[in-house]
């Protein structure tokens, strides 16, 4: 047994101990210890994927997007090696290879597939030393964690420029995020992915968007055309940055509200329809990042667009569960952009809305709950029939609804998830409910629903 | 019909930690009391008249921002703002915005200017940033102290002069500089403060006082029904551990 194999073999026992212990959240331990064991162990145990690696990260939408590049994958025979929703700093990418390391130096997988934390990432790709990158969006989130936009980006840019691996591999990048494309600018190897579609325009730029400044030189961008948050079609007039005109696109998009979305994927070869089950704007930027990358993986289309109709939600990302005579379908709120979307999308519905929203205030979530005041909660205000509202922060988010136009004698306080699901559920006729949790908030309710015998989707715990 | 007048200082730079949930409340509390409510912004390299507003408002930014800001607040809005605090406007600087009060803010090797409104000063520390959720005492009016309940994050350190008096009485948190169990600066209508979160969402009591303060109100505003006002001003106190 080699030296690498017998830490391997340590860092399992200690996992399949702590999961005999029935402690939740496991999936990254085995990782942190074999990394204690062996701080070179994601290099070497990644050295022996015979395709090599592709890292995914983004402020909102990484999740979504790998599970949407692991199920391209399937479809075209790759097996991969995934750190599945979640675990996704340095201990759960290592957990993931420890997972499919195979005596005598092998491994059962040919490619890997890592979402990495954004602040893990100047860490994780240079031992990865991944083929691809994909670089989804940078927003304002939590900023009691993650500190100030420009940190991240300036460390982003630190990977992509400064480092061997981080220029060696090939970079998928958002063109409408100027915070993202901008990593592109000298970058030897890239593709990059956008929206060409002025009918899914928002009128004018969110409150809560980062980014209004260009990176470059400092002066405002002028937007000709605004997606989301700071996504759009943007120039700088005083330095002349512009957004790069992307090889992969989407065209023709068609939001079907909460139930799905579909747009034309266009490349230099051509054009195809995708059909998602995932609603939301937010989601066809997610599968238009997946297409650019396994694209440039050489994946045939007509196998990234049949990889990506079979996509299911996974739990907290628009997963429908049904419980009686409602259906709930549960949307993770984390941070303004992500919200916005959400709410965005749940507006698109003709009725009037049941909500369970629920605002913690964890180390996961961020303590800072100060974000529900920059997510436009206003667009909530002539269309909820109720909302109940619970978690550590429940009357935060109550004056946050109240002040954003909803009538206060709609809005209910109720404590604890258990008791709020149940009340919410009592009072939606409608046979709807939407669930708005934060992320510990989302842990809670899944826990709630697992009690209750309720099918909840595979997904597992991020280490926090 | 009274009208509150709000002027937001750079409200596209300064505006980091949701700071519009302090200028939505104002303007709630005083729509529904029937008080009219306007808001205007003055920007980078707008010259501000100081009879513009009632109430002048400046929130927290990034870095880049907050020396931008910086440098155009000294150079051509410092007159105003002190004519605006003489004459008994209200300014309220929250975070970023509060840092620029005194007389500069030291960045390592750079050192912004400040407006010279209070008398302190701001250096920026290679220790952690301070963060978390805190609570303080304050006491507006002599004899009814009152507690603020919020959020700091913030890597300077600012030390009041002798001339200066904090806002309020530290019970948790790390305040001004994490040392002395003070926090904020307060002289006259002039306030700067650490606390955010937003700060008036979860204080509408101080929302009221800003509104009083600002129109030069001798008897107290209508009473509103504030319980789920409460239940967040509760939970923020919980969150600090008052």
């Amino acid at each position: 047994m080699t030296l690498l194999a017998a830490k391997v073999a340590a860092a399992r026992a200690v996992g399949s101990l702590a999961r005999r212990a029935g402690r939740g959240g496991g999936t990254s331990l085995p990782g942190k210890v074999l990394l204690a064991l062996e701080p070179e162990a994601i290099r070497e145990l990644a050295a022996r994927l015979a395709r090599g690696s592709v890292v995914i990260s983004a402020t909102n939408g990484k999740t979504t997007s790998a599970a949407m590049v692991a199920s391209v994958l399937a479809r075209a025979g790759v097996p991969a090696v995934h750190n599945r929703a979640g675990a996704n700093m340095a201990g759960g990418v290592a957990s993931a290879l420890l997972t499919a390391a195979r005596p005598g130096g092998g491994i059962s997988g040919e490619l890997g597939l890592f979402e990495v934390d954004e602040f893990w990432l100047d860490r994780v790709v240079p031992q990865l030393e991944p083929r691809g990158i994909l670089l989804g969006n940078l927003f304002r989130d939590q900023l009691d964690r993650y500190g100030e936009l420009d940190t991240i980006a300036d460390r982003w840019a630190a990977v992509v420029a400064g480092d061997q691996a981080g220029r060696a591999a090939r970079l998928v990048l958002n063109a409408d995020d100027p915070l993202i494309a901008d990593l592109g600018r000298d970058a030897p190897s890239v593709t990059y992915f956008g929206v060409e579609d002025p009918s899914v325009a928002i009128p004018e730029m969110q409150h809560a968007s980062d980014s209004k400044h260009c990176r470059r030189c400092g002066a405002a961008y002028v937007y000709d055309v605004v997606y989301l948050g700071h996504l759009g079609v943007y120039r700088c007039t005083s330095c002349g940055a512009a957004r790069p005109a992307p090889s992969v696109a989407a065209e023709r998009i068609a939001l079907d509200g909460t139930s799905g979305s579909s747009f034309d994927l266009v490349t230099a070869s051509g054009r195809s329809r995708v059909e998602l089950s995932l609603p939301g704007l937010y989601n066809v930027y997610n599968a238009l990042g997946a297409a650019a990358l396994c694209l440039s993986l050489s994946i045939p289309i007509d196998v990234v667009v049949s990889g990506l109709r079979e996509v299911q939600a996974a739990f907290g990302r628009a997963e429908r569960i049904a419980i009686g005579e409602v259906e709930l379908q549960v949307l993770l709120i984390k941070n303004p952009a992500g919200a916005n979307e959400i709410l965005r999308t749940l507006v698109i519905e003709p009725a009037e809305l049941d909500l369970l929203a629920v605002l913690n205030d964890r180390t996961a979530d961020g303590r800072d709950v100060s974000w529900v005041w920059d997510a436009d909660f206003e667009m909530l205000a002539s269309r909820v029939r109720r909302v109940t509202c619970a978690g550590t922060r429940a009357g935060e988010l109550a004056v946050r609804l109240k002040y954003a136009g909803v009538p206060p004698d709609r809005l209910h306080v109720v404590a604890g998830v258990a008791a709020a699901l149940d009340a919410a559920l009592a009072e939606a006729p409608s046979g709807r409910l939407y669930a708005l949790p934060t992320y510990t908030a989302l842990l809670e309710l899944r826990g709630v629903l697992a009690e209750r015998g309720h099918t909840v989707p595979f997904w597992e715990p991020a280490p926090v | 019909m009274p009208e509150l007048r709000v002027c937001a200082l750079y409200p596209d730079l300064m505006n980091i930690y949701a700071d519009r949930g302090n200028l939505l409340v104002l303007e709630r509390r005083c729509r529904w009391r029937g008080i009219d409510f306007s808001v205007t912004g003055s920007g980078l390299g707008d010259r501000l008249d100081p009879d513009v507003a009632d109430l002048f408002y400046i929130g927290g930014g990034q870095d880049r921002d907050q020396t931008l800001c910086a440098r155009d607040m000294a150079e051509i809005k410092r007159d105003a703002l002190h004519a605006a605090a003489a004459r008994g406007a209200v300014i309220l600087a929250v975070c970023g915005g509060y840092q620029l009060l005194g007389h500069s803010y030291q960045l390592g090797e750079e050192t912004l200017p400040g407006v010279g409104l209070v008398d302190l000063i701001t250096v920026r520390s290679d220790a952690p940033r301070l963060i978390g959720n805190a609570a303080i005492e304050v006491e507006l009016e002599p004899g009814a102290p009152r507690v603020l309940a919020g959020f700091e994050n913030h890597g300077g350190r600012t030390r009041l002069g002798a001339g200066a008096t904090p806002l309020g009485r530290l019970l948790r948190g790390h305040g001004n500089n994490g040392e002395d169990g003070h926090e904020g600066v307060r002289r006259g209508n002039v306030i700067g403060t650490y606390l955010h979160g937003p700060l008036l969402p979860k204080n509408v009591w101080f929302a009221d006082w800003l509104i009083r303060a600002a129109l030069g109100l001798g008897e107290p505003l209508a009473p509103l029904d504030d319980r789920l006002e409460a239940a967040a001003h509760a939970e923020a106190r919980q969150a600090a551990g008052v």
